[in-house]
């Protein structure tokens, strides 16, 4: 049987994949940063996940307006890296595993989440930045991936409690796959920040690691944060964090911390991180 | 078997919280509507050969678009605030960031009252206080 064995969240800066790529990760900037990181680098070569469920979103490289699916499922062979106008990243392609994939697709749907299906696309910073993050400069992502993209641009996207369920749901569909596989969830993007008109730079210190204490709690409170309270607090663009919600949700009602890492600033964003264990 | 219905958002209410954010536009559906052929011109950029031909001549190509001579006038301009009020959004906007060669944060900083090294060094002091600026009405 399939498992979920462990839940990450993490920022996915766009800038963080360029101090990868140009080797500036250990620079007076990005050192601080990425020092955050390196427990998990170890932690997930000890634990050799086989499949990550990556939940993210992206940002207008493989939709753009004509398409906003709220939620969607990658159920394809590979992935490439997006060119996002800079040029693709250099990383290697993002191997899917269609077998899961589909298996989570069918179980979701059965359970009343009506998800769209990805077949072909291409993945950007929202994506390949984790990966670099947890695995570092690689020829070969060391772990198979289905992306879950989640709509946090076009309002309304959806509520906490609603990503929180499908979390739920996604622990359901793992456990029901017959192959013995070890599967991390991986909720990605925030913490605060916003990118847009006169109140751009917003950083919230205090909102973000109450959050972070929140994750970690045997209880689903967080999942009621109504999005009025995410833009207030966190910035436009802080609403991200809803798709941690899908990994918390993942985990069952107790879990343990292993690591947590919070840094500001990154560009214009709060860099938050944490590894969580499922307490059955 | 019946079940009881689950509260819902009331949509106006909540509509009209989004609008109550300072120095914010939330890219509410309204928005999404109003600038898709903005975004959807922006979203062009992510093609080499579009970039080229844009850079050639930005009038000519902007009106190959059926978008208002307000929002090519702010293309042109890069007046990114308009942009948001004619319902740009940020993440489609970028793509004519990267066109210009312009860092993400470089970008952003021209929202706001502040010069790219001012604002750099408010994001390294630790970013912009949420205080007083969570809600126009509420003024806290």
């Amino acid at each position: 049987m399939a498992r979920i064995t462990a839940g990450v969240g993490s920022s996915h800066v766009p800038l963080l994949g360029v101090a990868v790529d140009q080797g500036k990760d250990r620079d007076d900037y990005f050192g601080p940063i990425f020092a955050g990181y390196d427990w998990t680098r170890e932690w997930e070569k000890e634990t050799k996940p086989d499949v990550i469920v990556l939940v993210y979103n992206d940002h207008a490289s493989a939709f753009d307006m004509k398409i906003v699916p709220t939620f969607a499922i990658g159920c394809g062979e590979r992935y490439k890296s997006a060119d996002e106008g800079w040029g693709p990243r250099p990383v290697p392609d993002v191997e899917g595993h269609p077998d899961l994939a589909w298996h989570i697709a069918q179980s979701l749907i059965l359970d009343e989440f009506d998800m769209t299906i990805i077949n072909e696309m291409d993945v950007d910073h929202g994506l390949t930045v984790p990966l670099s993050m947890m695995f570092g400069k690689t020829d070969k992502w060391p772990v198979k991936v289905v992306p879950l993209a989640v709509n946090v641009v076009t309002y309304p996207v959806p509520s906490g409690n609603r990503c929180w369920a499908l979390g739920e749901a996604i622990k359901r569909a793992v456990e029901s796959f017959p192959e013995d596989l070890n599967v991390q969830i991986w909720g990605t993007g925030g913490m605060s920040h916003q990118l847009q008109g006169p109140r751009a730079g917003l950083l919230n210190r205090e909102w973000d690691n109450k959050f972070l204490d929140m994750l970690e709690a045997d209880n689903d409170e967080v999942r009621w944060i109504p999005h009025i309270e995410y833009l207030r607090e966190t910035g436009s663009e802080g609403i991200e964090m809803v798709m941690w919600l899908i990994m918390r949700g993942a985990l069952g009602k107790k879990v343990r911390r292993l690591h947590r890492h919070y840094h500001i600033p990154c560009s214009n964003t709060a860099i938050g991180h944490i590894v969580l264990e499922p307490e059955e | 078997m019946t079940q009881p219905a689950k509260p819902t958002q009331n949509i106006h209410e909540y509509l009209a919280e989004l609008e109550d954010i300072p120095g914010t536009r939330v890219y509410t559906a309204a928005r999404a509507r109003k600038g898709y052929h903005i975004n959807q011109f922006a979203m062009s950029l992510m093609q080499d050969e579009n970039r080229q031909r844009f850079k050639a001549d930005e009038k000519a190509y902007l009106d190959e678009w059926p978008i208002s001579d307000e929002a090519k006038a702010a293309l042109l301009k890069r007046d990114y605030n308009t942009l948001l009020d004619l319902g740009g959004n940020v993440y489609f906007l970028s793509k004519l960031f990267s066109t210009d060669g312009l860092s993400f944060a470089e970008a952003v900083s021209t929202m706001t009252d502040m010069t790219f090294p001012e604002y750099r060094d408010m994001m390294l002091k630790g970013g912009r206080s949420p205080e007083g600026n969570r809600s126009i009405k509420g003024g806290y």
